[in-house]
C-alpha cells in the first residue's frame, strides 16, 4: 500500500534509500546534504537497512570507496553537496568510466567563493562532461521517485553507468511536502538484484580493473562510454513509463506545461520550474500571454531531439540557468541553442538565482514579459540578462 | 597452515607474474610476490588495490596484467579508500550469504600515494578500522614520474625537484617518519620490513593478514634509477640499509615493539651514502656537515626504538 507522509526533499532521498536498501552506503557530511545522512544512519542504527554505513573521512574517499564497493558486486550509494562535489572531481570519471551504477542525490548548493551553502547548479553543471546520468527533481516526490529510478536506470545491463539525482538544496532539501510514497515490496520488486558479470570479489576469476590503456585502447574504452550513454534515453522512458504503471506518476525525460500553443516557452530545471508553472497560470488569465514551461528533467544524457520538438513552434524562447559557464553564459541556453541550430527562432538566456537568491513569482514574471516584449519589438540583444540581480 | 618455507613457496604458482615492465633491479615486483604468496595461502584469497605508481603503470598495462588475483587501480590517493570499500561490500555481502570465500584484503601504495597524497585516505581507514593490510612500498622519491622528492626522500638525497646545486645540497628535510605516525593511530599491527629478509617479511604479512583490523606494513624498495646504483645490487644495497639502520626492521604488536633485526655490528651512515649516485654531491667541503647531521638523525630514531621496545619488555616484566 502506497503510505502519504510529509517529509523534506532530504528525508525523502533518504527514505528512498532506506527502501532501496543498499549493500554500501559510504558519505560525509556537508551542508545541505546532512540531514540525508543523519536520517539514513538512524535508519542503520535502528537496523531497519542491511547497510554497511562508512562514515569516510572526505567525499573523495566516499567516491573512492563506493567505487570499489559497486566493482565488488555491492549495491552502493552517496550524496554530496557543491564543493563535496567538486572534491570527488577526479573519482566522478572514474566512477562513469569503470560502469559503476553508483545512485548520488546532489542537493545542490553553490560553490565557492565566497563560501554560500543556498542553492545553485553551478556544482552539477560543473559534472555535465563526467559521464554521469543526471536528472533534477522539481519537487520532494520528484526526487524521491527519481531516487528510485534512479537505481534501475544506472544498473541497466545496456547503461551501466553512474546517476546524479539532483534537487535544490534549502528550497527542496529542508522543505516539507507531501510524499506518496510506495510500500517497501513495490520498491523491492522494481529494482530487483544488483549483479555484474565482472566483479571484484570474483577470486576465481581474478581480473584486473582500473588497468592502464595507451593510445592503443584508451579511445575504444571512451566510445564504449560514450555509446553506453546513447543507450540511457531508452532506458529511461522505458522505466519512467513502467514506474508509472506502477504508481500513477510515469516520467519522461521533458516535462512540458501548456506548451501546445504557446508563443513564449522558458526552459529550466529543478524547483524554479514550479514557480515558473505558477507564473504560467497567472499570465495567461491575467494578460492572456500564451506562455508556458519545458522542464527538463534528464540533462545527460541530453535530450536534444526532444527539446527541439518541444519548442519548434515557440516564437521566442527563454532559458534559465542557475549556473554560469564564466565566458559563455549558460550551460543549459547553449546546449539548447546548439540542439536548435539552424532556425527555429530567437532565444534569451536568463541567469538566477546564484548562492540561492529566491525566485519569486513576480520575478518569474518578469522573465515571460521581457520574452513577450523581445518577441514584439524584434530587440534580443543582450542574449544573457540577469534575473534578480541588484545593481 | 601458512608457510614461509623457500622450499614450499616455490611449489607454489606466482601471483605476480614475470613479463611486467619494471626497471631491471627494481624491488617492488620482488616485494609483491612475496607478500601475495605468503598472504594467499590454504582457504585465504586476496583481493587487491594499488594506487597510481610504479607498480601499477609496469604491471597492469592493458590488454595485459601481471597479477592473477583480482586487482582494482582507482587513482593516485585512495588506495586505502578504495579497499574500505572492497573490504565493506565484502562484510556485506558475506553477511547476506552471497559470498562464502575468505578474502583478505591489501592496499598497495608508493611512499608518493601514502607518506604524502594519500595520507588522508589512510589514515581515515585505519581509525575506521576496515579489516585490511595496507602495504606501502617506499622507493623515497616519486619514481614514477621521474624522480621527484617525495615526503619520504631522505635529508640530502638528490631528486629532480631537490636537486644538489651549487647553493642546494639536495632535499634539506628529514625523511617523514610514516610508520609512527601510522602507529600513533593505535592499529593492532605495524612493522617495517625489507624484501632482502623475504621470511621476515613474510611473516609479518602473515601476522597482519590474520590480524582482525587494520595493519601496515612499510617496505623498502630499493630503485636504481632513483637512487643511482647498479641494478645488481638492490638486495645488497636493501641490507646494507638494515645494517646501517637507516631502515630498521621491527614491528608494533597491540603497541609492544619488538625489534627482528640488530646488526652485530651496526655500520657507518657513510657507507650507505657512498653506495648511491644521490648521495654522491655530499661528499663536499660544503656538504660535509649534512653527513653527520645524516648520522645523528639516525642513531636518534634507532635509539627511540631500542628505549620503546625496552619499555614493552619491562612492562610485560
Amino acid at each position: 500500500m502506497a503510505e502519504r507522509m510529509a517529509l523534506t526533499g532530504n528525508d525523502s532521498a533518504a527514505y528512498a534509500f532506506k527502501q532501496i536498501n543498499p549493500d554500501v552506503v559510504a558519505a560525509y557530511p556537508i551542508t545541505p546534504q546532512t540531514e540525508l545522512m543523519h536520517k539514513f544512519a538512524a535508519y542503520v542504527a535502528d537496523g531497519e537497512v542491511k547497510t554497511e554505513f562508512v562514515p569516510v573521512e572526505s567525499e573523495h574517499s566516499a567516491m573512492s570507496a563506493v567505487i570499489a564497493a559497486s566493482l565488488a558486486g555491492a549495491r552502493a550509494c552517496t550524496a554530496t553537496s557543491a564543493n563535496g562535489l567538486a572534491l570527488m572531481w577526479e573519482m566522478l570519471y572514474i566512477a562513469a568510466s569503470c560502469r559503476c551504477p553508483i545512485v548520488m542525490p546532489v542537493i545542490n548548493r553553490a560553490l565557492s567563493a565566497p563560501i554560500n551553502i543556498h542553492c545553485d547548479h553551478s556544482d552539477t553543471m560543473g559534472a555535465r562532461d563526467t559521464g554521469w546520468i543526471q536528472l533534477y527533481s522539481e519537487n520532494c516526490q520528484e526526487a524521491y521517485d527519481n531516487a528510485l529510478q534512479a537505481v534501475r536506470i544506472a544498473e541497466h545491463p545496456d547503461v551501466m553507468l553512474p546517476v546524479m539525482v539532483c534537487l535544490d538544496g534549502f528550497i527542496l532539501s529542508h522543505t516539507l511536502e507531501g510524499l506518496e510514497a510506495n510500500d517497501d515490496e513495490t520498491v523491492r520488486n522494481f529494482i530487483g538484484e544488483y549483479e555484474r558479470s565482472d566483479n571484484l570479489l570474483d577470486v576465481e576469476r581474478p581480473q584486473t580493473f582500473g588497468a592502464f590503456a595507451l593510445q592503443n585502447y584508451y579511445f575504444e574504452f571512451k566510445k564504449q562510454q560514450a555509446d553506453a550513454m546513447q543507450e540511457a534515453p531508452a532506458v529511461i522512458d522505458e522505466v519512467g513509463k513502467e514506474y508509472g504503471e506502477l504508481t500513477g506518476r510515469s516520467y519522461g525525460r521533458l516535462d512540458p506545461y501548456r506548451c501546445d500553443d504557446a508563443d513564449v516557452i522558458v526552459v529550466g530545471l529543478g524547483s524554479s520550474m514550479g514557480t515558473a508553472k505558477q507564473a504560467v497560470d497567472d499570465l495567461r488569465d491575467e494578460a492572456g500571454l500564451k506562455c508556458g514551461v519545458l522542464k527538463i528533467r534528464c540533462f545527460r544524457p541530453f535530450p536534444g531531439d526532444l527539446i527541439r520538438q518541444a519548442l519548434q513552434n515557440a516564437a521566442i524562447v527563454g532559458v534559465m540557468d542557475r549556473a554560469v559557464s564564466f565566458g559563455l553564459g549558460g550551460p543549459l541556453f547553449h546546449e539548447i541553442r546548439s540542439a536548435r541550430y539552424g532556425g527555429d527562432g530567437p532565444m534569451l538566456n536568463f541567469i538566477y538565482g546564484l548562492g540561492g537568491r529566491d525566485l519569486s513569482l513576480d520575478l518569474a514574471k518578469d522573465v515571460f514579459r521581457n520574452l513577450a516584449e523581445a518577441k514584439d519589438s524584434g530587440q534580443v540583444e543582450p542574449v544573457v540578462r540577469y534575473v534578480g540581480l541588484r545593481e | 597452515m601458512a608457510t614461509t618455507s623457500l622450499k614450499q613457496l616455490c611449489e607454489m604458482p606466482d601471483l605476480l607474474s614475470g613479463g611486467h615492465a619494471a626497471c631491471p633491479g627494481c624491488a617492488g615486483p620482488v616485494a609483491i610476490r612475496q607478500i601475495l604468496l605468503a598472504a594467499q595461502q590454504d582457504d585465504t584469497y586476496v583481493v587487491a588495490s594499488i594506487s597510481t605508481g610504479c607498480m601499477e603503470v609496469s604491471t597492469t598495462v592493458y590488454p595485459n596484467s601481471a597479477w592473477r588475483i583480482p586487482l582494482f587501480h582507482s587513482a593516485f590517493e585512495n588506495s586505502a579508500a578504495t579497499i574500505s570499500g572492497a573490504e565493506t561490500a565484502y562484510r556485506s555481502l558475506k553477511k547476506q550469504g552471497k559470498i562464502d570465500k575468505k578474502i583478505a584484503f591489501i592496499a598497495f601504495g608508493g611512499d608518493g600515494g601514502t607518506y604524502d597524497i594519500g595520507l588522508q585516505s589512510l589514515s581515515g581507514a585505519l581509525e575506521r578500522g576496515h579489516n585490511f593490510t595496507y602495504v606501502c612500498y617506499d622507493n623515497e622519491a616519486y619514481m614514477n614520474t621521474g624522480i621527484q622528492r617525495s615526503g619520504s626522500t631522505p635529508k640530502g638525497a638528490f631528486t629532480t625537484t631537490a636537486p644538489a646545486g651549487k647553493v642546494e645540497p639536495g632535499k634539506r628535510q628529514r625523511k617523514k617518519n610514516l610508520t609512527a605516525i601510522v602507529a600513533a593511530h593505535d592499529i593492532p599491527y605495524v612493522a617495517q620490513a625489507s624484501p632482502h629478509r623475504a621470511r621476515d617479511l613474510m611473516n609479518k604479512v602473515q601476522k597482519a593478514v590474520a590480524t582482525e583490523g587494520a595493519c601496515f606494513i612499510n617496505v623498502l624498495s630499493p630503485c636504481p634509477r632513483g637512487w643511482r646504483y647498479a641494478p645488481d645490487q638492490t638486495f645488497q644495497i636493501a641490507k646494507l640499509a638494515a645494517d646501517t639502520c637507516v631502515w630498521p626492521l621491527y614491528e608494533i604488536e597491540d603497541g609492544k615493539l619488538t625489534i627482528n633485526y640488530k646488526p652485530r655490528e651496526k655500520k657507518p651512515m657513510l657507507d650507505w651514502l657512498k653506495s648511491q649516485g644521490r648521495f654522491r654531491h655530499l661528499f663536499t667541503p660544503q656538504n660535509e656537515h649534512l653527513v653527520e647531521e645524516i648520522q645523528q638523525d639516525v642513531d636518534r630514531e634507532w635509539q627511540r626504538l631500542l628505549t620503546l621496545e625496552a619499555m614493552g619488555k619491562e612492562t610485560a616484566q
